[in-house]
C-alpha cells in the first residue's frame, strides 16, 4: 500500500525539483469563500463569537504531513451544559474541512487531539457548538516550513 | 526562490573545511534536533505511528511461510529473548558472502535459506515491519555494530564513501554531518545522520522506512545517481554509520521529522 | 492486516474522567494526488470513527483528507461501571475495522 504512495510522490517531487516539496498536489486552494461555506453549513445562521475555545497548535511546523493539535473547550460538561460538538476547518488546504467530532455531557472533559495535514502556512479554524446551540471559535496561524533535503524518488 | 537559497547554502558548505570527525562527546541522535512535539509522537508507545508496523511485524513473526512451512518463531521461539540486542549488532559479517549484511538483508536470507520463501521487496511493509519488530527488542541498547575484524575493509569503504565527493553538487555526506550538523539548512536542523532508530518513522513519509531508502534521498539531495536497495555501497554506508554511532542506544521505532 | 493502537487504563474509580488514545493504521490517501502519468490518485480515507461503551455511542468523528496518515484520536469519558470499549472505523473502499478495550471499575 505504501508504494502506490511513493509512485505519485515521485511525480510531485519532480515538479518541484527535488529541493522543495509540496505536500499536496492540489488543484486550488480553497478558498476564503469555501471556508465561509464550510462553516456556514455547520453553524447555519448563527453567530460565531471568539472564546471558550483553546486551540493548540504548534506555531511553526518542521512537516505539514502530520501536526499535532489539541482543542478543548471551557465546559463544566454536566447534563445541562456540555459541548456537543467540535469542528475544525483550515483555509488554504483543497478542503476546508479537518474533521467533525461529536461528544456529550459524559465525556466529562471536553478536549480532542488528532495529527492533520496542512499543505502551506495557513489558518486553523476551531468551532464548538454548545448544548444551548451558541457557538465558539478559536483561530491560530501556523508556519510550515519545508524541508530542505526530501526525497525526489525511491 | 526557495531551492535557489538550499543550492546556495549547500554551495557555501561545499567550500568549508574538509571532513573532521564528531568527537564522541559531542554526538546527538536526531532526536536531540526535534521539536517537543515530535519527540512526544516518538516518546509514547501508543501516539508513536511506527508500533503500528511493529505489531505488524510481531503478527507476521509467528506466521508460517514459504515451502518449508516454518516462521521466524519456529526457530528463534519469542523474539523477545531471542533477539534481544540482535539489531545493534547490524549489519554483521555474513561468511557464506563473504561480505556484511544488514538487518533487512538477513530477514531476507532466512526467508530464502530457511523458510524456502521468496525475499520481501525493499520497503514493503512486511519486510519494514519484521525488522522494526526485530529492532524494537534492542529498544534502549547500545549500538555495537561494526567490531567483527573481517568487517574492517567494508568499514573503511563505507568510511570513504561518507566523505567523497560526488553529484552535481559536488558533497560528501561529511559535508553536512560532520562538518555543519550544527547548522540548519533552509528551515530544517541538518543532523548527525546517527542511524539510530531505523526503521523510523518520517513524517515526511507517512510511512516507516529503512535506513536505505533515508540514504538513497540524501544522496538524490545531492543530484548524485542513489546506489540500488541492497547494493554493497548502501550496505557499506550504513554499516560505517552504524559503527560511526557505536554506544549510542537504539531508538527503534523512531519518529523523525 | 491493518493495526490499531489504543490506550485505555484497565482500572479506574468510579465517577473519574479517562482519557482513551487511538491510533489506526491507514494511508488516509487524500485523492488530491495524481501519479506520472497524469491520473488521479482516488481517495481513499477513513471517513467515520465511533467509540461506544457498552453498546452506547460515547464519541464519533468525521474525518476528511486533512486529518494525516494513520489517524491518531484522542479524547475523554467519564467512567461509572465496569464495560468494553469498542472502536470502529469505516471508509472508503469498504474500510470497516474494530477493535475492543475493557474497563474495570472501582
Amino acid at each position: 500500500m505504501a508504494n502506490s504512495n511513493h509512485t505519485t510522490r515521485r511525480t510531485v517531487l519532480g515538479l518541484a525539483g527535488g529541493a522543495a516539496v509540496l505536500v499536496i498536489v492540489r488543484p486550488a486552494d480553497a478558498t476564503p469563500a469555501m471556508l465561509q461555506a464550510a462553516i456556514r453549513n455547520v453553524v447555519g445562521e448563527a453567530n460565531v463569537r471568539t472564546g471558550k475555545v483553546k486551540l493548540d497548535i504548534p506555531p511553526l511546523v518542521e512537516n505539514g504531513n502530520t501536526v499535532p493539535m489539541t482543542v478543548s473547550v471551557t465546559s463544566p460538561m454536566t447534563t445541562d451544559e456540555y459541548v456537543k460538538s467540535i469542528h475544525v476547518f483550515n483555509e488554504k488546504n483543497p478542503q476546508p474541512n479537518i474533521g467533525n467530532f461529536y461528544l456529550g455531557p459524559r465525556a466529562g472533559r471536553a478536549q480532542i487531539s488528532t495529527r492533520i495535514r496542512l499543505a502551506d502556512s495557513q489558518k486553523v479554524t476551531a468551532i464548538a457548538r454548545l448544548s444551548d446551540d451558541t457557538f465558539w471559535s478559536a483561530t491560530a496561524d501556523v508556519v510550515v516550513t519545508l524541508a530542505a533535503c526530501t526525497e525526489e524518488a525511491i | 526562490m526557495r531551492i535557489a537559497a538550499c543550492i546556495a547554502l549547500l554551495t557555501a558548505m561545499a567550500g568549508a573545511a574538509l571532513a573532521t570527525e564528531i568527537p564522541r562527546s559531542e554526538r546527538r541522535s536526531g532526536y536531540g534536533f526535534m521539536s517537543a512535539d515530535t519527540k512526544a509522537m516518538q516518546d509514547e508507545d501508543t501516539a508513536n505511528p511506527g508500533m503500528l508496523f511493529v505489531l505488524d511485524g510481531e503478527a507476521l513473526w509467528t506466521r508460517k511461510a514459504g515451502t518449508a512451512d516454518k516462521a521466524c518463531a519456529d526457530c528463534h521461539n519469542d523474539a523477545r529473548v531471542s533477539m534481544k540486542g540482535v539489531a545493534a549488532h547490524y549489519p554483521a559479517f555474513e561468511k557464506a558472502l563473504g561480505r556484511p549484511v544488514d538487518l533487512e538483508g538477513r530477514i531476507n536470507l532466512c526467508r530464502t535459506n530457511h523458510q524456502h520463501a521468496s525475499p520481501f521487496a525493499y520497503e514493503s511493509r512486511e519486510l519494514l515491519a519484521l525488522t522494526a519488530y526485530v529492532a524494537q527488542q534492542s529498544r534502549g541498547m547500545p549500538i555495537a555494530a561494526g567490531d567483527d575484524p573481517e568487517l574492517a575493509p567494508f568499514v573503511e569503504k563505507g568510511h570513504a564513501l561518507f566523505t567523497q565527493r560526488q553529484g552535481q553538487l559536488n558533497l560528501g555526506c561529511a559535508n553536512c554531518h560532520d562538518d555543519n550538523w550544527d547548522k540548519k539548512l533552509a528551515g530544517s536542523a541538518i543532523t548527525q545522520g546517527q542511524p539510530t532508530g531505523y526503521p523510523l518513522y518520517r513524517l515526511e513519509w507517512q510511512s516507516l522506512g529503512s535506513l536505505q531508502r533515508r540514504l538513497r534521498a540524501c544522496i538524490t539531495g545531492i543530484r548524485a545517481q542513489a546506489y540500488d536497495y541492497g547494493s554493497p555501497e548502501l550496505v557499506a554506508l550504513e554499516l560505517y554509520l552504524m559503527s560511526r554511532a557505536r554506544g549510542m542506544p537504539i531508538e527503534t521505532p523512531a519518529v523523525r521529522p | 492486516m491493518p493495526s490499531a493502537l489504543i490506550n485505555v487504563p484497565a482500572k479506574a474509580k468510579r465517577g473519574s474522567v479517562i482519557e482513551i488514545k487511538t491510533l489506526m493504521s491507514h494511508i488516509m490517501e487524500t485523492g488530491y494526488r495524481h501519479t506520472a502519468s497524469g491520473d488521479a490518485v482516488p481517495r481513499d480515507i477513513i471517513t467515520s470513527f465511533t467509540c461506544r461503551f457498552n453498546g452506547t455511542e460515547i464519541f464519533r468523528a468525521d474525518l476528511y483528507p486533512a486529518i494525516a496518515a494513520n489517524p491518531f484520536i484522542t479524547f475523554f469519558t467519564t467512567v461509572n461501571e465496569s464495560g468494553k470499549f469498542e472502536f470502529e472505523w469505516i471508509g472508503d473502499k469498504g474500510f470497516s475495522e474494530t477493535a475492543q478495550a475493557s474497563i474495570t471499575v472501582e
